[in-house]
């Protein structure tokens, strides 16, 4: 396993590729990979691009990815698609728009399934961006459907959002989802060569206008991705508000956040885990879940009970005996 | 939560549009829990060899109805033999005369072939099996 | 009927239907191919609406239902016109001539699928690719080997070309020019429909717009300089074969053919100018009832739109016709022999529905490119149909049933349930975009597969009566060696041509693709050049850009 981490760092494309498998997979070893590479991370951006199904950010971030190759910057793309919830398989087709990039070298695209998680982004999806970031790229792009509670999970992951968004036709912008409007930093409407394209953007900036004065004030950019149109714009956009949260200290804050956060799960996971262990070396799970649902004891009691037998509460619990 | 799944590449090499079987077959496997990375049409050995390296795939399954997998499955295999992917599993499906399957499958190109009128679920089963075994 | 009459037999009907309770019925759902319910018997009561000279009238007259020539087969039986195609020129050249030699009466070319995706043999996307599926043409060169002997003013030409369509057009019209015969002379049909390929058949090469804008052009080059010449055939064919259903076939193809419409409109021309050039292209599927009342509700659906809502006043703009290929989709690797038995039933049932032309499949298209003995089987399918059994004698002979008038009625107005869903996301462009019609087809196509692979549609001899046994039947191998020859020669014609003259149209091109000019003229220009077919279509692409296909399932 310490052979992966010293192969990726070697840039081993295979071995980033395997180190991704097993953060997903939840191996074992997992955690000891991960602090083998965390002093080598730190160095990556990373954008989060979301928006309705359709709306063409896979088209965009192809373009994207184009525009950073030329800049000289290596990219790693993360494209989730959600997991079905009856089957627990998924389609990933999200490489469909970018396989131009698939023979280049300094291009690593990797599609992930939810695989259950609820928001649109997994806890490996933020492990898989750890594995990028020490494999040497310069930018990590997070493509996800902008559906359930992703917006939160991709704000909290990105240091800059870009929310997709398409002309709402008849429809006025008010029927975009009020969460969306609140995690970008970058807006692009793109198809904006349909009919109504206009009105969106006036609407979409109106909206912005009325919050209360931000430091930073999205921009909002007309794309057409068939046509390689915008994009240009867009990327500037993308790269000002990168220097914003490098000039202004916002980046080393959501960072500190992030770390806060991350450490925050880590030990719950940690005493989770330990005592779900324990749990399930003492007790037949079965056989109580069996009397729960033929009434004989209720799940509030039954979870006291689990716990006091593994001596949960301690002392006490035992004199309680 | 996460846990192991079954990574499959279902890809069309060759410049055919035919589609249809390589989309059936991707609902079916995922339906039966599969994850499937699906790269779209007209795609090139290289590419495809290069898809299957960075997603980490335990098996490709190449669809080719233009009559030229003699060339492009030999040359998928090869490739993924060259990134160390030489024991991923390998299915391909289309339209392929019986002779030619077997070639494939002796020569070490190929696991298996299934052509027209394979029932979905033996394709799933043999993956399924071949892959967890 | 009266009424008192159609209650007669509605409580006849009744009486009939609980006494065939009573009685033992068969375990498999009587369902079309498409999954369509079947009722046991029609009556009267399901054609109570019919009205003889509104919806049916006369063979040649408005709204064409009973076919849109007066005489049809009494007049002339139907072209039949095999599609084939294979290696490089030559081969290609010497089948056609045997075909002709057989009896047939059109040619109809297959190309490769570099050919068809603009690609020359030399690049390396063609690698394996080279006179597997269809002839391999890289420039006017091929054409002439292609065509050599073979009289183009008298036989009429189908070119199964979509994205590449202008060019390989413009290399048949360079060709027959050369022979000494004028454009006005030349009849012939090229494929020319790409919506259909974004939609089922994904050769694709530009995005829809520049599409589009490819085919206004040879629209109105067309009426302006080869009149004989179907510009477009408006195709079902391969939204059939993707999975879809009878319905969406119809629905889904009559909508395209709005969309041309529209498009010629938009462009300035006038509909009686090219609609009369619009030529449609059906599949023949297994189920034999339900294709025939396709056919026959088709024709009747375009006449009454083209008059009614885009105002078309010349007769031959509201006369579908159409040509037909029975279904690859329905054929069996195992026991191929069994699939001489599904084409004719398929070809029957087009023969029935009025078909202009025909072709049909061979026994082993399942397995490789056909042989030349399972290719004569399937022509001869054709003229025992046409000469034996009877079923040229009369016009549209199943006119007048209640369940094939029933049936009919109620595709027409599935058709128009489609159209309707179709106008609200925007028209054919926008739902492409949006991934209704793939969508549509793929989760047909997945229902039916589960269908089978559960025995509720039965597959004689694949998932009924499968003896297993190992397929016993002769294939047609392709030269290894074409890949290689047809580089050679592309070499060599790329040293002995002008090169500068050449570079110098394709920069023409190119600044044609930028303005709004007609674009055939140029393309004309570099073909008679020698450009090749790639270099014409990436000079395009540079301008154009590419089409990507939508990730759904």
């Amino acid at each position: 396993m310490q052979q992966l981490v010293t192969e990726l760092l070697q840039g081993n494309r295979r071995a980033a590729a395997r180190l991704i498998s097993l953060v997903e997979n939840d191996d074992p070893q997992k955690r000891e990979l991960l602090k083998d590479l965390y002093p080598h991370t730190g160095n990556a951006y990373v954008i989060g691009v979301t928006g309705a199904p359709g709306s063409g950010k896979s088209s965009l971030v192809d373009w994207l990815l184009k525009l950073m190759r030329k800049d000289g910057l290596k990219v790693g793309v993360i494209a989730v698609d959600p997991t079905s919830p009856f089957s627990g398989g998924a389609i990933l087709g999200d490489r469909i728009r970018m396989q131009d990039h698939a023979l280049d070298q300094d291009i690593f695209i990797r599609s992930m399934g939810t695989r259950g998680s609820l928001g649109g982004l997994s806890r490996a999806t933020r492990e898989a961006i750890q594995v990028m970031d020490a494999f040497g790229k310069d930018i990590v792009l997070i493509e996800t459907v902008g559906v359930g509670q992703s917006e939160i999970d991709i704000v909290r992951t990105a240091d800059s959002t870009l929310v997709v968004l398409t002309p709402a036709g008849g429809d006025s912008v008010q029927t975009i989802k009020a969460g969306i409007m609140e995690i970008a930093d970058v807006f692009a409407v793109n198809k904006s060569d349909l009919p109504g394209s206009d009105r969106t953007v006036t609407e979409v900036n109106m909206m912005l206008d009325m919050k209360k004065s931000k430091e930073w004030r999205p921009p909002v950019i007309p794309t057409v991705s068939l046509i390689n149109e915008g994009i240009d714009q867009l990327w500037e956009a993308l790269q000002e508000h990168r220097r914003y949260m490098e000039e202004s200290g916002r980046l080393l804050d959501i960072r500190r956040e992030r770390v806060g956060r991350e450490l925050t799960e880590q030990v719950e996971y940690l005493v989770k885990s330990s005592i779900w262990n324990q749990v399930k070396e003492e007790i037949e799970l079965e056989s109580l879940v069996e009397k729960i649902v033929h009434r004989r004891q209720d799940p509030y009691s039954a979870a006291a009970d689990l716990l006091d037998k593994i001596n949960f509460y301690g002392q006490e619990a035992e004199e309680g005996d | 939560m996460n846990s192991k799944k079954v990574r499959i590449l279902v890809a069309k090499p060759g410049l055919d549009g035919h589609d249809r079987g390589a989309r059936v077959v991707a609902r079916a496997l995922r339906d039966a829990g599969f994850e499937v990375i699906y790269t779209g049409l007209h795609q090139t050995p290289e590419q495809i060899a290069e898809t299957a390296l960075q997603e980490d795939v335990d098996a490709v399954g190449l669809s080719i109805l233009s009559g030229a997998h003699m060339t492009l499955v030999p040359r998928v295999k090869k490739l993924l033999r060259d990134n160390g992917m030489g024991d991923v599993l390998m299915v391909v499906g289309g339209i392929i005369p019986e002779d030619d399957g077997r070639e494939l499958i002796n020569n070490g190109h190929a696991d298996q072939v299934f052509t027209p009128g394979e029932p979905l679920d033996n394709i799933t089963d043999y993956i399924g099996s071949k892959i967890r075994s | 009927m009266d009424q008192e009459k159609l209650d007669r037999i509605n409580n006849q009907k009744k009486q009939w239907e609980e006494e065939s309770k009573r009685l033992d019925v068969r375990s498999e759902p009587c369902e079309t191919v498409s999954g369509r319910p079947i009722g046991a018997l029609y009556t009267p009561l399901d054609t109570g609406s019919l009205d003889y000279e509104k919806d049916l009238g006369f063979p040649g007259s408005y709204p064409y239902t009973r076919g849109v020539q007066t005489n049809m087969y009494r007049g002339r039986i139907w072209t039949m016109r095999q599609f084939s195609g294979f290696g490089d020129a030559s081969d290609s050249n010497r089948r056609y001539r045997y075909l002709l030699e057989q009896g047939q009466t059109g040619l109809s070319v297959a190309f490769d699928l570099p050919t068809i995706m603009g690609y020359d043999s030399d690049s390396e996307r063609s690698l394996g690719e080279v006179g597997r599926c269809g002839v391999a043409i890289d420039s006017l060169e091929d054409m002439e080997v292609l065509f050599d002997r073979i009289p183009v003013d008298r036989v009429t030409t189908s070119m199964t070309i979509n994205g590449p369509a202008a060019v390989l057009w413009c290399m048949y019209l360079a060709n027959a020019e050369k022979q000494g015969i004028g454009l006005d002379q030349v009849g012939g049909t090229i494929q020319n429909d790409i919506l259909k390929e974004y939609i089922a058949q994904k050769s694709w090469i530009f995005p829809p717009e520049p599409s589009m804008r490819l085919i206004t052009d040879i629209f109105a080059f067309a009426a302006d300089h080869v009149p004989r010449w179907n510009t477009i055939s408006i195709s079902g064919y391969h939204i059939r074969e993707a999975g879809s259903t009878a319905a969406q076939e119809l629905a889904f193809t009559l909508a395209d053919g709005f969309a041309y419409v529209e498009a010629g409109i938009n462009a300035g021309l006038d509909i009686d100018r090219f609609a009369p050039r619009l030529s449609f292209f059906f599949n023949a599927h297994i189920d034999f009832f339900e294709e025939i009342c396709k056919y026959r509700a088709a024709r009747r659906i375009w006449a009454r739109r083209m008059k009614e809502r885009y105002g078309a006043k010349d007769e031959r703009s509201l006369k579908m016709r159409f040509h037909t290929q029975t279904a690859g989709c329905s054929l069996t690797a195992q026991e191929p022999e069994n699939n001489i038995v599904r084409t004719t039933i398929e070809a029957l049932s087009a023969v029935l529905g009025g078909t202009q032309s025909l072709h049909t499949n061979s026994m082993d298209e399942v397995l490789a490119l056909p042989t030349e003995k399972a290719v004569k089987i399937a022509l001869r399918t054709q003229q025992v149909i046409a000469y034996e059994s009877g079923a040229a004698n009369t016009i549209d002979p199943l006119a007048g049933s209640y369940f094939i008038e029933a049936l009919t009625d109620q595709l027409e107005s599935e058709a128009e349930e489609y159209f309707r869903r179709i106008d609200e996301l925007g028209g054919v462009l926008a739902a492409i975009d949006n991934g209704f019609f793939q969508q549509e087809i793929a989760d047909a196509a997945y229902e039916y597969q589960r269908a089978v692979d559960q025995g509720r549609q039965v597959v004689v001899g694949v998932n009924r009566y499968n003896t297993g046994e190992a397929v016993q039947i002769d294939l047609l191998e392709i030269d290894p060696d074409v890949e290689e020859k047809q580089v050679g020669r592309l070499k060599k014609l790329k040293e002995k041509r002008d090169g500068d003259a050449v570079k110098r149209s394709l920069e023409e091109l190119k600044k044609g693709a930028r303005g709004n000019d007609n674009l055939i003229p140029k393309i004309l220009e570099a073909v008679k050049l020698y450009a090749t077919e790639g270099e014409i279509i990436s000079a395009l692409k540079e301008e154009f850009g590419e089409y990507r296909e939508k990730p759904l399932f």
